[in-house]
């Protein structure tokens, strides 16, 4: 039975393993249809900003495609697409505020601006709730 | 009798905030809660047979279950023939079962 999972996340991209960790979990929460509420503050506010880009790596010799680079944008759409396949779906909230300090605001298509309000109606709405603060 | 599952993404040798974890879900346990401790990340190293893990070792004579991320130990090289006796190997989806049962789930 699809269940609603909330989550907070802080960690900007590029830095902390927990985001590795992090995805790990909505991707296996997402693989099980549930609906998956994420609250992307501080940091985090820029994991699916639109303009992040894929680099080659000249000091290992790679060009772009051998480097194949991930980026946060990319595994956020991929979040989505895969909650979708199966059945679920992800209410993706980016703090608006966060975003404005960073300069972020170009935001994958699916996820929205909003507010720690919606943390909080998220916490109301969810069977549980993880959040995964910076260290 | 509440459920809860702490998470643990440090290593005691690096943050000396583990030990707090740690108490925190030994004391869970000795007041009646049923209390899971997932090791994550460089949580899992004291997980290691052999590795100085007094805390760790508190928790688990508290009747604490304790299980380690697949992931974080295949990354590390640890095996499971190289796991402390009563230290399960267990993949995310755990932490998953848990937030689907309600059950109270803290990052440390």
């Amino acid at each position: 039975m699809a269940k609603t999972l909330a989550f907070a996340l802080m960690d900007p991209p590029y830095e902390s393993e927990n985001l590795t960790t992090a995805f790990r979990l909505l991707d296996a929460a997402a693989r099980r249809g549930h609906t998956i509420k994420v609250f992307a503050y501080e940091g985090a506010a820029a994991l699916a900003f639109t303009r992040q880009a894929p680099h080659p790596n000249p000091v290992h010799g790679k060009n772009l495609a051998e480097e194949n680079h991930p980026t946060t944008k990319d595994q956020v759409a991929a979040l989505l697409a895969s909650a979708e396949k199966h059945g679920g779906k992800v209410d993706w909230v980016n703090c608006g505020m966060c975003v404005d300090e960073r300069g972020v605001g170009e935001f994958v298509e699916g996820t929205r601006r909003g507010s720690p309000a919606d943390f909080h109606a998220f916490c109301e709405a969810a069977d549980g709730v993880l959040a995964i603060p910076t260290k | 009798m509440a459920k809860y599952l702490l998470i643990e993404s440090r290593d005691p040798f690096e943050s000396n905030d583990t030990a707090f974890a740690y108490e925190l879900a030994t004391g869970l346990a000795g007041a009646g809660n049923e209390v899971t401790l997932f090791l994550v990340q460089n949580g899992v190293l004291p997980a290691r047979n052999g590795a100085r893990a007094d805390g760790l070792l508190a928790v688990m004579k508290a009747g604490v279950k304790v299980l380690a991320d697949d992931f974080s130990l295949a990354e590390r090289g640890i095996g499971n023939a190289r796991l402390r006796a009563g230290i399960t190997p267990a993949p995310i989806e755990t932490v998953v079962d848990h937030l689907e049962q309600g059950h109270k789930t803290l990052w440390h």
